[in-house]
Order: C-alpha cells, then structure tokens, then sequence
C-alpha cells in the first residue's frame, strides 16, 4: 500500500517537475524529428499529405476521447467505489489484479479485444479503454486512501455526513494524485491509438503503419510528428485543467 | 451540563471505560487527564459519538443523547483534536465556515463570524481569512483550530490534547489566550490532556484517569493537596506542593498589617507606626501612592525626614501574579517578603514567606485537622 501510494505521489512529483521539463524535452525531439525530416528532403512529403493528416488526426483524437473520456469517468467512479470502507476488504484484490493487468502489453490486449469484439474502431476503443482505465482507478483510489485519517476524524466530528465528507473534504485533497493519473493515462493513449490501426480502427497508425511497410519514410513521420505534437498538447491541456481544477491549498508548491 | 452515568466501553477483552460517573457544570473547563492508554480520547470520542458506547448513559444539557441523531449532537459541540486537522484544500475562512455552512447559515454571516473569530484568537483577518492552512505556521494553525470549533457558538466544546503538537513556548501562550476567552464565553468544556501542569493551568476540575477507571475528581488545588491513592500522588509527581503555588495568586495569600509611611514624613512618625503595630519593617510611599522604598524598624530612630534613612525596594510584584512567580521573585533576590503593586501601580500590600506557607497549609488543616501543622516562619 505504502508503496503504491509513493508510487502515486512520485508520478505527481514528476508530472510536476516535469510540466516545463517534459514538454521542452518532447518538442526539442519533435523539433529534431522536423529538422532530420527536412535535412532528408521529407518535409515536401509529409506536407503534400496535408488533407490525411488532417483528416486522420481527427480520427485518432475521436478515439482518444471517447475511450479516455469513459475511462476517466468509469475510472474515478471505480476508484471512488473501491476506497469506500465497505468494500476496502476486496478492493486490495482489485488493485492487485490491476497492477498486473497494467504490465499486459498493449498489443497483447488489442489482439484479446479483437478475438471477442472483431475488427474496426469499437475494439480498438474497448482495448484503449481498458489500458487508460487501470492508471486512472489506482491513483483515485489511492488518492482517496492518502487523506489523512484525521482530517476524515475532524470532519466527521464537525457532524459532517459521509457523502460531505468525500464531496467536501476527500475528493479535494485527493484531486492532485487523480489528475496526475488522469494526464498520465490519457497522454499515453494519445501515443498509443496508432496501434489502433493494426485492429482496423483508424487513425494516425495508418500513415505510420503503411509508411513503414512501403518504406516510405515521408508517410511514416506525416504520422508520427502529429502523433506527438497531440500528445504533447493534450498532455499540456491536462496539465492547465489540473492548474484550474486543484484547490490551491493542495497543489505542490513550486 | 454534561453528564457520565456508568459510562463503559469495551474493546473486545480490553475496558477502555470502565463506568465513568462524572458531571461537569456549565462554563468549567473539566480536563480529562491520565497516562497514554488509559481512556482519556476513548470517554471523549463516545460524547459526541465518533465512538458508541457499550452502556451507560451520556447527557448533554440534560438531554440523552441516546434519544439524538449523531450528526446533531456533533454540529453542536466544539470539536478540536490534537493534528488540528484543518483541512488544506480550504481556506482559513471556508475552514471556520464549515460548520455554520452545515447549518445553513447565511453566507453573509457565516464570513463576519469567521472575521470575528480571527479577532478573538489574535489573528488579523485581513491577513489571514485568504490563506491556506500550510500558509500559517503551528501555533497559527492551533488557533484557527479553536476559532473554527467555536464557529457556530456551541455551548460545549470537546478538545483531545488540543495544544500537544506546538512547541512549550507557543503552547504557553495559546493556553494563556484560551483561558482569556473562557473568561467571556463560559463555554462547558471536556479536555484531555496527559500534562499534569497543564491540567493544573486550564482546568476547573480534573478527572484522573488510570486503566479505564476515574480514579479522582475535583479541583486542581484538592488533588495537589489530597490524592486520593498513591497512584495519583506519583502522577500529580513529587514537587505537588509547588505546583500548587501557581493556583493561588498574591492577593489570596497576603496576610497581616502592613505599614506605610509617606516620603516626606517624618522618621519619628515611622517609628509611632512600627512600635504600634509590632512591625519590623515600613513601606514608604511617594504622594502618587507609589511604593519607592522601605525602612528597617532599627534605622527608625533619630530625627530627619524619612527618606533620609530609606532602603530601595529589591523588586515588586503584581497582587494579580500566582505564588509561583512570588516565590521566584524571593529567591532570586533573597528576601522573605515582598511589596505588591495594583494593576495601576500603587501600592497594594506586601506578601511574607510566612503567609505563603499558611496559605497553602490551609487546604492541609482543612481536610484532616491531626494533620502536622506547617510552621509559619517571619518576615
Ligand atoms: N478502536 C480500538 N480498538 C481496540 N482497542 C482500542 C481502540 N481504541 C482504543 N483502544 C484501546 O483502549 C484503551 C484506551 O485508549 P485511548 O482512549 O485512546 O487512550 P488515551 O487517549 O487515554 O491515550 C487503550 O488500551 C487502547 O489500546
Ligand atoms: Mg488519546
């Protein structure tokens, strides 16, 4: 428990230190990227296929909505659920599996979700799904179980009523570790929809998938510079909604 | 107000409260004091119900609060703990609203009262109503605890160790700030403490508590003088009798005539004084009635004014101090009396040894009359 809870203050730490630090590190490598590409003569290819990009990068950003946007829902419900005292005696079984369902490959849970739900885009949501899900559900729930037990004791002593206490008082001071699991999660499955492409779901993997198997290295980075530049934004939007959302009193200092 | 009938709780094999009788009267501080583990947060915890007792009964205002919704009797008790535990992702002001908020108070009223708050407990709101709890340091923290408990004016506050995690220094001064407070609010309070001299300082009564079981209860003075087992005359420690010293001030303890001259008299009028009154010694006054000197009944004799043959005042004592202060003062500057001043500064009396050692004799006498008398030494 103690663990996992370091590990959940250690990803706020890092998202933390990192908000400058990470985004300055991303772009330079997409700056790069854009340089090597130019260098080579590539940048005419990749922008000759502006209308794809265009077209495809709305695509993925679909997929990285619906299925972040129900995994962030379902996922702090679940974590909520799970941190409330009757039914803490299962929730550390929970939380086991998830941590093992954490280290299931991404290809792994693609290829499980088209053998049960087929090819095309609702497998490839459900298997994103999943994926941004388990993150989300461990840092609400151990988010939830870090307010201190005292601050719990005080309120309840104020005559506050167990749905005020988690409104309140938990959910506030949890709100910093649930939206360092949010950014973290949801930045990742922007990285990760590509793969969505090899279940037929469509997407930036087309460009960066085709461009590989037709050695076309112009097509291949007309999907990959996108891929991270909406990476890099979504995590930044994240990062200011975080900034907007979080009482003050709880956020880290800088 | 409140009052214990038979008050127990068990934890499995283990009694935490074993048939607690006790009642505190409205507007008394009763601290609850004893040794780690014996009961003290457990009795406390079951009166606004965060614990549910095994039996007995708990009346608040004459009312049993078996026969109350939980939620109820909490919003109308002062709560503070020993962590404080305000909680961080409020303000100071939301923080002291909380209660009155649960209330449905008017937010208009809710946000004066915090201000008013923030006065009472020495913090200027325009400085700290905006601020977040890791924005203040301890002590701050501590009295932001005491103002939000005393939010929603409740006749009764419970406090578990409420000054434990402040340094001495700080601890001294907030307890002296609360006790200032009481003085106006009367509030009926239940705090545990396991610091017999703060037990000594902040309370009307003190209930002592071992394994479970209250063992006395009384007055801080009566169980400095008589407790009631050896176990409680090895808590209350071996240097009782001083401790007692600072439950009684100067005033209390003043006894027999005292002299006065003024300094323009005469030495002759000095001496009438002494041999009438059978003193050793004459304060002298200036025309303010300030005391600014003294005379020896040995130098009393010659012709002359009496400033001629006067001594200056060693020091000077407050007749509002305790005793303890008092006997300090003696020591440090080796003397068996001293002369008191009023709060204006005029003369106000004199304190002797002797009349210190009668005075805490007196609760001696009172109780067990074969008791051996102290011996009063003089001035
Ligand atoms: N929730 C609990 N479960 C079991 N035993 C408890 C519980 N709370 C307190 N106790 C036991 O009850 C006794 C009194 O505890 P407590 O009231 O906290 O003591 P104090 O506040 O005087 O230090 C101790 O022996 C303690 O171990
Ligand atoms: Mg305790």
């Amino acid at each position: 428990m103690t663990k996992e809870a370091g590990a959940a203050i250690a990803i706020g730490r890092l998202s933390k230190i990192a908000l400058p630090v990470r985004g300055f590190v991303i772009l330079s490598a997409i700056g790069v990227a854009v340089a090597a590409a130019y260098a080579m003569g590539l940048l005419k290819d990749i922008i000759r296929r502006w209308d794809d990009i265009t077209f495809l990068s709305v695509q993925h950003m679909e997929l990285a909505a619906i299925s972040g946007g129900m995994a962030v829902v379902v996922g702090v419900l679940l974590g909520i659920a799970l941190s409330r005292k009757r039914f803490r005696a299962f929730a550390e079984a929970v939380m086991q599996a998830l941590n093992i369902g954490t280290t299931i490959p991404t290809l792994a849970v693609l290829a499980l979700s088209m053998s049960i739900l087929g090819i095309g885009a609702p497998p490839a949501i459900f298997a994103l799904w999943l994926m941004t899900l388990l993150p989300i559900v461990r840092n609400t729930y151990i988010g939830l179980l870090e307010v201190p037990a005292h601050l719990i004791e005080a309120a309840t002593g104020m005559g506050m009523k167990p749905a005020e206490i988690l409104w309140r008082v938990e959910l506030p001071n949890a709100l910093y570790v649930i939206f360092a699991g949010i950014r973290t999660a949801v930045t990742v499955n922007v990285g990760t929809v590509p793969l969505a492409f090899l279940i037929g779901g469509g997407g930036l993997g087309e460009l960066i998938f085709t461009g590989i198997d037709l050695s076309e290295p112009g097509m291949m980075l007309a999907g990959a510079i996108p891929t991270a530049i909406l990476a890099v934004i979504t995590d930044f939007v994240i990062a200011l909604v975080t900034r907007a959302v979080v009482p003050r009193g709880v956020m880290p200092e800088t | 107000m409140i009052k214990l009938e038979d008050l127990t709780k068990t934890f499995g094999s283990v009694i935490a409260a074993d048939r607690i009788n006790m009642e505190v009267p409205e507007g008394e501080i009763c601290i609850l004091l004893g040794p780690s583990g014996c009961g003290k947060t457990t009795t406390l915890k079951m009166v606004n119900r965060l614990i549910e007792k095994t039996s007995g009964k708990i009346l608040v205002g004459g009312r049993d609060t078996d026969n109350m919704d939980p939620v109820e009797v909490r919003r109308g008790m002062g709560y503070v703990i020993q962590q404080i535990g305000l909680f961080p992702n409020m303000t100071v002001e939301e923080n002291i609203c909380v209660v009155p908020r649960l209330l449905k108070w008017d937010d208009a009223k809710a946000k004066r009262r915090a201000a008013e708050l923030l006065e009472l407990v020495a913090l200027d709101p325009s400085v700290f109503l905006k601020r977040f709890p890791r924005e203040l340091s301890g002590g701050q923290q501590q009295r932001v605890g005491v103002a939000r408990a005393l939010a929603a004016d409740p006749p009764v506050m419970i406090m578990d160790e409420p000054f434990g995690a402040i340094d001495p220094i700080n601890r001294e001064i907030i307890q002296d700030e609360f006790l200032r407070m009481q003085k106006t609010l009367r509030k009926t309070i239940l705090f545990v403490s396991h610091d017999i001299d703060e037990a000594v300082k902040m309370g009307d009564k003190i209930a002592i508590f071992r394994a479970g079981k209250l063992e006395q209860y009384d007055t801080p003075d009566t169980i400095l003088a008589h407790p009631a087992n050896s176990f409680i005359a090895d808590f209350v420690g071996a240097d009782r009798t001083l401790k007692r010293l600072r439950l009684v001030t100067v005033a209390e303890a003043q006894n027999g005539a005292v002299g006065t001259v003024s300094l323009t008299d005469d030495l002759s009028r000095a001496y009438a004084i002494l041999r009438e009154g059978h003193l050793d010694t004459i304060v002298v006054l200036d025309p303010q009635g300030l005391p600014v000197g003294w005379v020896h009944a040995e130098d009393a004799v010659g012709i002359g004014p009496v400033s001629s043959r006067m001594r200056p005042l060693p020091a000077t004592i407050r007749t509002d101090a305790d005793l303890r202060t008092a006997v300090a003062m003696m020591f440090t500057h080796d003397v068996t009396w001293l002369t008191c001043i009023n709060a204006d500064g005029r003369f106000g009396g004199c304190i002797t040894q002797a009349g210190i050692t009668r005075r805490l004799g007196d609760t001696y006498r009172s109780r067990s009359a074969s008791a051996p008398m102290p011996q009063g030494a003089v001035a």
